[in-house]
């Protein structure tokens, strides 16, 4: 890969989409020792689009979380092409708290075309389970590290990617919603999804750019040493804090990514109008 | 913005609120659902509720807050708050002026403090007339405003929303304020603050998915659309039809997912009965 550097955001997120990108479990089997994965959210069922569980990072017990997507039409359709239903998100939440208690860090893999948009997963609470994935990751007391593999999109990745260090693969895409949606929504024509993805700002350069990520992992042969050597570094940066620390920082840096709005004056206490 | 732009807006508002006060509207609108036509001032006096079929018409945020509050008791926060337009949308920033002239507002939300039959409330109303009440990065910093004043404060939070969700056209910007008051609202709750989140018609993506759907207590009125994805896009991916009252109130009272349903006739009567056992 290392001689495609000048993919369009397009191309960016055909290559995210690209079956044969390593998955999640490749991720594991790489980066980590003897994986083990916790499976099921204790209310309903267990959601294979999430997989979550423990392992060694260098010696060190952490728990991992990411969305898991089929290489083949089988596979695919056992883990619902990696799209997410509220049980997963559920899944993830327990694994944090379970971590938190154990004081363990949570590494989290983001490659969602977005969380579910089922009959189900509406009736259970769709919503309820991203909104409490969020918030329960924006203040976990233990260090949190996400990477975006291949395509972040929606709600549905945003779960699993607060996190006080966000990093992106450099070919990959991160976004409000798939360019297909954007399309369809902004002009009701998906087919000019390369056009929504222009304008759209989605690639891992741009967003670096605007301090929505905290930094590029390069692919191709340096990808997976490139990932180690920054968990390494993350996770003993961030090992120095505190977990509260940890909490009040996570926040302060959401809390910042306000888009340089213009503030003209703080509120000054007294009545602009009043009904 | 000037200060002459500053002045000419409140005038403006000023005007506007004159107006409401002395009924002298002789505007008419038309009930979406039965199409019938009546004068404003009647469907004002209604609370925005069609006399003929009961439908819930949207409200402007004001008008909300003037069903709700103590009158004259509401001062607005952070109302000059404007979007830089960070990703140089195109056509964003003229879309933006033209409803900030329709509205007198600068974005989709309306915050400030006031009081409920005495109660002094931390109150913010997502106005769906303005880009859907889509979340960009006014509405989240003004919502997170709210929320650290309230903890601030110690005054219990209200926020009514009505959305379709985050905003285009500010992009992965608008997906972080749902990181952003998510955030602000749970630390509000963990620090013992009291979070009425009301859900109004649609509250749909990217606001059901963050803080409206962590409310201490979740309200929502008759018949709301309340969903993560919309019915069209549901439809559209499983490709049937979806039963009669999906994703309404109703529904999603029969699912677990909201305390009550409220009728806006009860909205301040049931807020204050809960703001009056949660005080401290």
């Amino acid at each position: 890969m290392g001689t495609k550097k000048q993919l369009t955001p397009y191309e960016k997120v055909l290559t995210a989409r690209d079956v044969k990108r390593p998955g999640i479990m490749e991720y594991i089997d790489m980066l980590f020792d003897d994986f083990m994965e916790l499976h099921g959210d204790r209310l309903y069922r267990d959601d294979t689009s999430i997989v979550g569980g423990i392992a060694l990072f260098h010696g060190m017990p952490v728990t991992v979380i990411g969305n898991r997507k089929g290489k083949n039409t089988e596979e695919n359709i056992q883990y619902n092409f990696g799209m997410t239903s509220p049980e997963g998100f559920r899944k993830a939440v327990r694994l944090m708290n379970q971590a938190e208690k154990f004081g363990r860090p949570v590494i989290t893999f983001v490659d969602t075309p977005g969380a579910y948009p089922g009959l189900e997963a509406e009736s259970n609470g769709q919503s309820n389970a991203i909104a409490e994935s969020i918030a329960r990751m924006s203040c976990l007391k233990v260090p949190t590290v996400a990477v975006i593999t291949g395509e972040g999109s929606s709600g549905g990745a945003l779960a699993l990617a607060v996190a006080d260090s966000v990093w992106m693969l450099e070919n990959e895409v991160y976004s409000i919603l798939s360019p297909e949606g954007f399309a369809s929504i902004l002009w009701k024509d998906a087919k000019r999804a390369p056009e929504a993805c222009e304008i759209m700002k989605i690639t891992a350069e741009e967003l670096k750019e605007f301090g929505l990520i905290d930094g590029i992992i390069p692919e191709g042969k340096k990808l997976f040493p490139a990932l180690d050597k920054m968990f390494l570094a993350e996770l003993t940066r961030l090992g120095k804090f505190s977990g509260s620390a940890l909490a009040a920082n996570r926040y302060q840096k959401f809390r910042r990514m306000d888009g340089l709005y213009k503030n003209t004056s703080a509120w000054d206490g007294k009545a602009r109008i009043s009904n | 913005m000037t200060i002459d732009d500053i002045f000419k807006q409140r005038k403006k508002r000023w005007n506007s609120l004159i107006r409401i006060r002395r009924n002298e509207t002789v505007e008419e609108c038309e009930c979406p659902k039965c199409k019938q036509r009546e004068t404003v001032d009647k469907v004002r006096a209604n609370k925005w509720v069609c006399r003929n079929c009961g439908y819930y018409l949207s409200m402007a945020p004001m008008e909300r807050i003037q069903m709700v509050c103590d009158e004259g008791s509401f001062r607005e926060m952070n109302g000059d708050f404007t979007s830089e337009d960070p990703l140089h949308f195109p056509d964003y920033g003229k879309k933006l002026t033209a409803l900030h002239n329709a509205t007198g507002q600068t974005d989709a939300f309306v915050s400030g403090v006031c009081r409920i039959a005495g109660i002094k409330v931390a109150l913010g109303v997502l106005d769906s007339r303005f880009l859907m009440g889509s979340m960009g990065t006014v509405v989240g910093e003004k919502i997170l405003r709210l929320t650290e004043y309230a903890g601030r404060k110690k005054l219990p939070l209200i926020i009514f929303s009505a959305s379709g969700g985050a905003r285009m056209q500010e992009g992965l910007f608008s997906l972080m304020q749902m990181a952003k008051t998510a955030a602000a609202v749970d630390r509000f709750k963990q620090n013992g603050g009291l979070f009425l989140s009301f859900l109004t018609n649609p509250t749909t993506g990217g606001v059901s998915a963050s803080f409206a759907s962590l409310g201490d207590i979740i309200l929502a009125e008759p018949d709301a659309l309340i969903c993560f994805a919309g019915p069209r896009v549901i439809q559209q991916t499983i490709g049937q039809t979806l039963p009669e009252g999906f994703q309404h109130a109703e529904f999603l009272l029969e699912h677990g997912m909201l305390d009550a349903i409220v009728e806006r006739e009860k909205c301040r009567e049931t807020l204050y009965k809960l703001l009056a056992w949660h005080q401290k």
